[in-house]
């Protein structure tokens, strides 16, 4: 590559100009990016913002020559440094990545090797690029480590990517991205598969070092606050093109395009506030109690009605890791937890990885012994459950979790699916339960020709809206969420929340909702139960905990949330 | 809120909203209603009729099979005819590919011999994917004791070579048929249908539909038919087909030893068998019946190699 081009800060470092990738899969081709335009500078921070098939990432493996197999820059040029390398050689591209185009990976936990230490895999990046090798790697290895924000990096070298946390390994690779100093950095979702604590150390860290290297960063994210809080420069992508650029503050205040007025006001933040009902919630509490009548009938389990319909007292978890007897490695995975959940409203677990949420659902949904403690639902403990009551109490507490693509079984169709809990528990005869099926696909809003279709053909949110249904056949009092929105889309998302605060006034619905996303806590909860490594933290009002968090943890989780402190034009 | 954020707007980066005509909203979320709706085995096929390899190797197996249930559309001669005073003469009228040692016509035994291949090889490999499937299911879905029992009773019959266990236990057999041919090879051929199953199994009953099925109140038993089995069953079809072929030319191979098919049954492997007392001197007569073995061996790996890139995607080669 030739020197830096004279004129310093006037001279786009990297500009993308009318680019068309084209991807052909079984003898089609999808245009994935449509006429896409952007520029940095040196030592500016763009982000493109999108949901998932924007485009955004194609944009950028296309800047970087990693486009899949089947992928192909068809129009458009790609200037880095004034060079077009939209075409370039492999060999080109080889020459460019690392020393001149870093990249820091999306998914921390696969991008690393696992049969190499950490050591190795810096040095490797060092020597790749001709910088260092031997004794000198060694030791710059080292200092590049602990400029990442690794400490005693000495140690952390001789370490394999399994004893390192998700946030340590992001923070490795952020080195060997950084190894050669490259005038360009692309970032691609570096810290979406971390806790938000954790994401918020990292970015600020990014931020720190690549401000005093001068290095210029292409953040590709998913989220748009995130975006707005470190980026310069905003592109949103939709659907492979690009509907707005410009200046960060101002397309956040601002936002001309529908697409990026949708996006900006479903963007969750501290400013969001809870989920107007469609029914007063004096209301929904007369539908709970009426819910509460109609499930009762028939049912050998929980025939009082309490107003707190679960309570959890106490609760323990205790796993044995490796090898069981005495000397197994103990887990305590929920330490002691004890809440309520009022009947007719919707409580929140909330909590990072590892924070002993999901075990705590696992316990409610009684799928899951607990080692002490008791789990109350309608006042009966539901340990002492038998065969017979247990079937009933099934019926009454549902779930849905969180991986759209896993929940569905992919040999079902949809009408099988939904109906199955109806031919499990014997209700009604063939034809009243496909009107049944037919009921609550339009109560999640899903169009009646999709009963005869099958997961693999639906989207992730449509997916979600058939687990809702399928929890949603048996009338059950209460429904477990375990991170039922984290994988959406934000606007899907959003219409997922909203569709679930009218079923819940509709049907007077309980729900206990598990999630690590506070924002979404705002929108949909009414009380909150904050975890932290299996132990209770807070549990209050979520009116309480936004506004006068009393624990520091708390306080720290609220801090993370990206683009929380940004005044967003509605 | 970077303090770093310029106020002045450097070149290229002004502004830019598209026009909406150009980038038209859609509805979030919208169901295409006007696709067909497809169940992934319907995609597997649309994606198997494309490949030259399904369509060669399907025809093949086609053609065999109507060959093994219909051999006299296919010649009117007797194969266990013999004429030892036209002993390894060459082709002649009605007999197009001439006759072995004994006098008996090539061609006739040719097609005669289809049925005994075909039906060892499928009965076989039903029988080993009846066993091996169950075992492997349960083995798999209720682990613990269960699975460390049925894991090591696969281990053990995995262990002895499928041909040397077929050897010794067809020795020590009194009656020989393709029947007890097909139980000999599934004896020991189950254990590796059941290990996939088993690896399968324990991949899918990870899966949140089958807690969803357990929350539901569904029973173990039906959990593991309904949900379980279903999806586990693609890489276990694959392995199937491949093993089909294997023991095909197992057969054959024991035929050929003169301890599988007797010999008043007409079967490749005898054939080639009895063929190679004349091989230095006419060749042809073991080139017809070991062409139709490798051809048929040969067109059932393809068809798994083609069945496991629809349905197994993680071994696609692409």
């Amino acid at each position: 590559m030739s020197a830096p081009t004279t004129g310093g800060a006037t001279a786009p470092l990297l500009q993308v100009r009318d680019l068309h990738v084209d991807f052909s899969s079984g003898g089609r081709s999808v245009h994935a990016v449509r006429g896409a335009d952007l520029t940095v500078y040196p030592g500016q921070t763009v982000a493109i913002v999108g949901e998932s098939g924007s485009g955004k990432s194609t944009t950028a493996q296309a800047v970087i020559g990693l486009l899949p197999g089947n992928g192909k820059v068809v129009r458009g040029e790609v200037l880095f440094d004034g060079k077009d390398i939209a075409h370039a050689s492999k060999r080109e591209f080889v020459g460019l990545r690392g020393k001149h185009i870093g990249l820091v990976p999306q998914d921390p936990m696969s991008n690393l090797n696992p049969v190499w230490t950490i050591g190795f895999q810096v040095r490797e990046a060092l020597a790749a690029n001709g910088l260092a090798t031997g004794r000198a790697a060694k030791q710059r290895a080292a200092e590049l480590l602990a400029e990442a924000g690794l400490s005693d990096a000495d140690r952390r070298l001789k370490q394999y990517p399994h004893e390192f946390s998700g946030g340590m390994r992001q923070r490795a690779l952020i080195a060997i991205g950084l190894a050669s100093r490259p005038r360009l950095l692309i970032a691609d979702e570096p810290t979406s598969a971390l806790d938000v604590t954790v994401q918020r150390q990292i970015l600020d860290h990014l931020d720190g070092l690549t401000e005093k290297l001068g290095t210029a960063v292409l953040l590709i994210t998913h989220d748009l606050g995130l975006a707005a809080e470190r980026a310069e420069h905003l592109v949103v992508m939709y659907k492979g093109q690009v509907v707005e650029s410009g200046p960060a503050l101002q397309i956040l205040q601002d936002p001309q395009h529908p697409y990026t007025q949708r996006l900006v006001s479903a963007a969750p933040s501290l400013a969001s506030r809870r989920l107007e009902s469609s029914a007063p919630r004096a209301q929904v509490a007369e539908h709970a109690h009426r819910a509460h009548e109609a499930a009762v009938a028939g049912s050998s389990v929980g025939v009082e009605e309490t107003p707190d319909v679960i309570e959890v007292e106490n609760l323990t978890k205790v796993f044995t890791l490796r090898g069981a007897g005495p000397r197994g490695e103990k887990l305590t995975a929920v330490d002691d937890v004890s809440f309520a959940v009022r009947r007719g409203t919707t409580t929140a677990v909330v909590g990072e990885s590892g924070s002993g949420k999901s075990t705590v659902a696992q316990m409610v949904l009684n799928l899951l012994p607990a080692t002490s403690g008791t789990v109350r639902f309608d006042g009966v403990d539901i340990t002492t459950l038998d065969r017979r009551q247990q079937f009933d109490f099934r019926r009454r507490v549902q779930p849905i979790f969180q991986n759209p693509y896993g929940s569905l079984d992919p040999s079902f169709s949809i009408y099988r699916t939904v109906e199955e809990p109806l031919r499990v528990h014997g209700i009604g005869d063939a034809a009243s339960r496909e009107a049944r099926v037919r009921d609550l696909l339009d109560k999640v809003a899903l169009p009646a020709a999709t009963i005869r279709r099958y997961p693999n053909e639906l989207s992730g949110g449509q997916r979600q809206r058939v687990a809702i249904a399928r929890a949603l056949a048996l009338q059950p009092e209460v429904v477990v969420c375990d991170e039922a929105v984290s994988a959406l889309d934000v606007l899907v998302q959003g219409q997922i929340l909203t569709l679930l605060n009218d079923l819940q006034a509709e049907l007077g619905l309980t729900y206990l909702f598990i999630t690590h996303d506070l924002a979404v806590v705002r929108q949909i909860a009414d009380d909150v139960v904050v975890m932290e490594k299996g132990r209770l933290v807070e549990a209050a009002s979520t009116e309480r905990v936004f506004a006068a968090p009393e624990q520091a943890y708390t306080r720290a989780l609220l801090d993370a949330i990206p683009g929380g402190r940004i005044e967003l034009g509605r | 809120m970077s303090d770093r954020r310029p106020t002045a707007v450097r070149p290229g980066q002004e502004r830019f909203v598209a026009p909406l005509e150009e980038t038209p909203l859609a509805a979030v979320d919208a169901v295409d209603e006007q696709a067909p709706p497809t169940s992934q085995w319907a995609d597997a096929w649309r994606q198997l009729r494309r490949r030259p390899l399904f369509i060669v190797s399907s025809l093949i197996i086609l053609l065999l099979v109507v060959v093994s249930l219909f051999p006299s559309w296919f010649t009117s001669v007797d194969p266990r005819f013999a004429d030892l005073s036209r002993s390894l003469e060459g082709p002649a009228d009605g007999h197009p590919l001439g006759f072995t040692q004994q006098g008996t016509d090539v061609y006739a035994r040719l097609v005669h011999g289809a049925r005994a291949s075909v039906s060892v090889g499928i009965v076989a490999t039903l029988l080993v994917l009846v066993v091996g499937g169950t075992i492997g299911a349960l083995a798999g879905f209720f682990g613990g004791w269960l699975d460390a029992v049925l894991s090591r009773l696969a281990d053990v019959f995995f262990a002895i070579p499928l041909l040397l266990g077929g050897i010794i236990l067809m020795q020590m057999l009194d009656t020989r048929n393709s029947l007890t041919v097909a139980l000999t090879l599934s004896v020991f051929g189950w254990p590796q249908v059941a290990r996939i199953m088993r690896g399968s199994v324990l991949q899918v009953k990870t899966q949140e539909y089958v807690t969803a099925a357990k929350s539901l109140g569904l029973s173990r038993a039906k959990t593991l038919v309904r949900h379980v089995v279903p999806n586990a069953l693609g890489p276990v079809i694959v392995v199937a087909t491949i093993s089909l072929g294997t023991f095909i030319a197992a057969e054959a191979t024991l035929s050929f030893l003169s301890i599988g098919l007797p010999p008043n049954i007409v079967s490749w492997g005898g054939d080639i068998s009895r063929a190679q007392a004349t091989l230095r001197t006419d060749p042809w007569v073991l080139l017809w019946p070991a062409a139709g073995l490798s051809l048929t061996v040969l067109s059932f790996l393809m068809l798994g190699d083609a069945l496991r890139d629809a349905l197994d995607p993680k071994g696609r080669t692409r």
